[in-house]
């Protein structure tokens, strides 16, 4: 494929094994993409090949199959680490989003936020960057604030800079919004923050994945993001910290790996990254998530986003001929990632994810993990449709289908 | 599993027009439960008659058609029926009220809201406790 060569989704589909199956009889139609993402042929055979012909423990093990693991090991994590314009030393493998920022709020947040601190996150956070926060501000004494949404559901930028001026310890922000599908300009957003003097975190669990990143010229503290959203394994994503930053954190949690020295009183911490990879760690996964890495990077993310976009346009065209559907978020999809939120008339998000599985067609209803956000829709729910670079217009088409039948059974 | 077999007109006609829907001004029972999957939400009130008889119940709530409605239903099959009753209603009950469709395993808990409400209302109010084999697999 030629970089400049729009992607041929149809064709990419062979690489994946699942979309060949049916649901219900008809083909797979898979639009819940940012829940998780379907995985090629190539992220599957690197798990069987390590399981099969190398599996070892890692960095303890002489024996070559220790050595080959423990390369393929570190090798994902220089992968990966590149991938989003990092320097390996500065990546920590987690089980992804959720506990990289738990480790933050942990390893960073409980020695850093003191009594009387602010933290800002944002009405658009997924739990996961909502709730360690809440936790860590009841522990420390700190407050916990939040930035709004204008109308169009993107940040309110005077409202921020309000929140700015209270010099919050912490801003902890989403790159793109997994139900509106908003893309934060975080550049901007870090250096504001930097400049109030705040801490950033930012998750990249929606943006990774879709769109070229760089965490450098992002300028932000910690990011962090899922491998299994990015056509990887679940159980690996990754933290990535400013140079020099983990260093100056405490561990998050203890044992093997992790210890230099270990003493009948104390101990002493490993450099890092590894500092914070504590006992055995995920070898196979974090290797399917350099396999992923390998595969997205043979595609070029400027055309993985490219391709969403080009879907998105179309998506909105077939989608705003339908009568009585609402779409929550931007109405420029530049400013949009390939995340649809909507409602459908009186047909609860729910009753349409079952209407559409029916077609063979995934979707996901509900709060989304965004319950704040939820209330801020006033919906108790939405359906989401997501796509990712194997979807095409024929799934399009057949979501409109697949909504225009629930609209005939429910009589709208 | 076939939707035209769910939402079928009475679901519909029970979702868009719940009958016994609202709150009571005097009840003895009040309960509430939310289905974290999809945020459906029940609130169930009570009010207890002579020999332990429903002798009134109204539930709000929102959420996806089954839900609703198969609430709605029930509150209709128990006014006046006695506590106990509440006690013996099994899943296949609330199943056969909505017709019998083949609702996925997901969906089941929608259809199921309704009943787990009442009867942790009635458990609580007769101070047993909600030990029955039916109900303990209950999501
Ligand atoms: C924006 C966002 N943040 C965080 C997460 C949590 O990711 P994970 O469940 O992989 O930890 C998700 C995934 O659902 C997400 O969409």
């Amino acid at each position: 494929m030629l970089e400049s060569e729009a992607i041929n989704a149809e064709r990419m589909r062979a690489d994946f094994p699942i979309l060949s199956r049916k649901v219900h009889g008809k083909r797979l139609v898979y639009l819940d993409n940012a829940a998780t993402t379907q995985k090629p042929q190539a992220v599957i055979d690197a798990l069987v090949r390590f399981y099969s012909t190398y599996n070892s423990n890692v960095h303890r093990s002489v024996h070559t199959l220790g050595e080959e693991a423990t390369e393929a090991y570190e090798g994902s994590r220089k992968k990966t680490a590149e991938f989003v314009g990092a320097k390996p030393r500065d990546l920590v493998f987690v089980r992804g989003t959720t506990e990289a920022i738990n480790l933050v709020g942990s390893a960073w947040g409980e020695k850093n936020v003191k009594k009387g601190d602010v933290i800002v996150a944002t009405k658009m956070e997924h739990h996961s960057n909502i709730v360690p926060w809440q936790q860590l501000a009841k522990r420390n004494g700190a407050s916990l604030k939040y930035v709004g949404l204008d109308t169009d559901g993107t940040l309110d930028l005077a409202g921020f800079e309000d929140l700015l001026r209270e010099a919050p310890r912490l801003v902890a922000l989403t790159h793109c919004s997994n139900v509106l599908g908003t893309v934060n300009d975080v550049t901007k957003l870090c250096s504001m923050a930097k400049m109030a003097g705040a801490t950033t975190l930012v998750d990249g669990a929606q943006s990774v994945p879709h769109m070229p990143v760089d965490v450098e010229e992002i300028g932000s503290d910690f990011y962090a993001f899922s491998g299994h959203k990015m056509l990887g394994p679940t159980g690996i994503g990754a933290l990535v910290a400013r140079k020099g930053l983990l260093e100056e954190m405490d561990p998050f949690q203890t044992g093997g790996e992790m210890i230099r020295e270990v003493f009948d009183d104390h101990s002493t911490w490993n450099d890092v990254p590894y500092k914070f990879e504590a006992g055995t760690v995920n070898i196979a996964d974090a290797i399917g998530l350099g396999a992923a890495v390998d595969y997205l990077d043979a595609i070029g993310m400027e055309r993985v986003r490219d391709h969403e976009l080009r879907l998105l346009d179309y998506a909105f065209k077939e989608l705003a001929s339908v009568k009585g559907l609402k779409i929550y978020g931007p109405s420029d999809t530049r400013s949009r990632a390939g995340v649809i939120s909507f409602n459908y008339a009186d047909v609860h998000p729910h009753d349409l994810a079952t209407i559409l599985d029916e077609e063979g067609i995934a979707i996901r209803s509900g709060h989304h993990c965004a319950q704040p956000l939820m209330r801020w829709l006033d919906v108790p729910a939405t359906s989401r449709a997501s796509f990712y670079i194997y979807n095409a217009h024929d799934d399009v088409d057949a979501l409109k289908a697949g909504i225009v039948k629930a609209g005939g059974l429910f009589k709208v | 599993m076939s939707s035209a077999d769910i939402y079928r007109e009475i679901i519909l006609d029970y979702y868009r027009h719940p009958r016994n829907f609202g709150k009571l001004e005097r009840f003895d029972i009040a309960s509430r439960d939310t289905n974290p999957l999809c945020g459906d939400e029940i609130e169930m009130q009570v009010k207890v008659g002579e020999g332990m008889k429903i002798e009134d119940v109204k539930f709000t709530g929102k959420g996806c058609a089954i839900s609703q409605a198969a609430a709605s239903m029930l509150t209709e099959l128990a006014k006046g029926k006695p506590l106990e009753w509440v006690r013996l209603l099994a899943k296949e009950d609330v199943f056969k009220m909505l017709g019998n469709p083949d609702l996925g395993p997901s969906r089941v808990k929608c259809a199921l809201l309704g009943m787990k409400v009442l009867k942790t209302g009635a458990y609580g109010y007769l101070g047993a406790h909600n030990d029955d084999p039916e109900e303990s697999d209950l999501p």
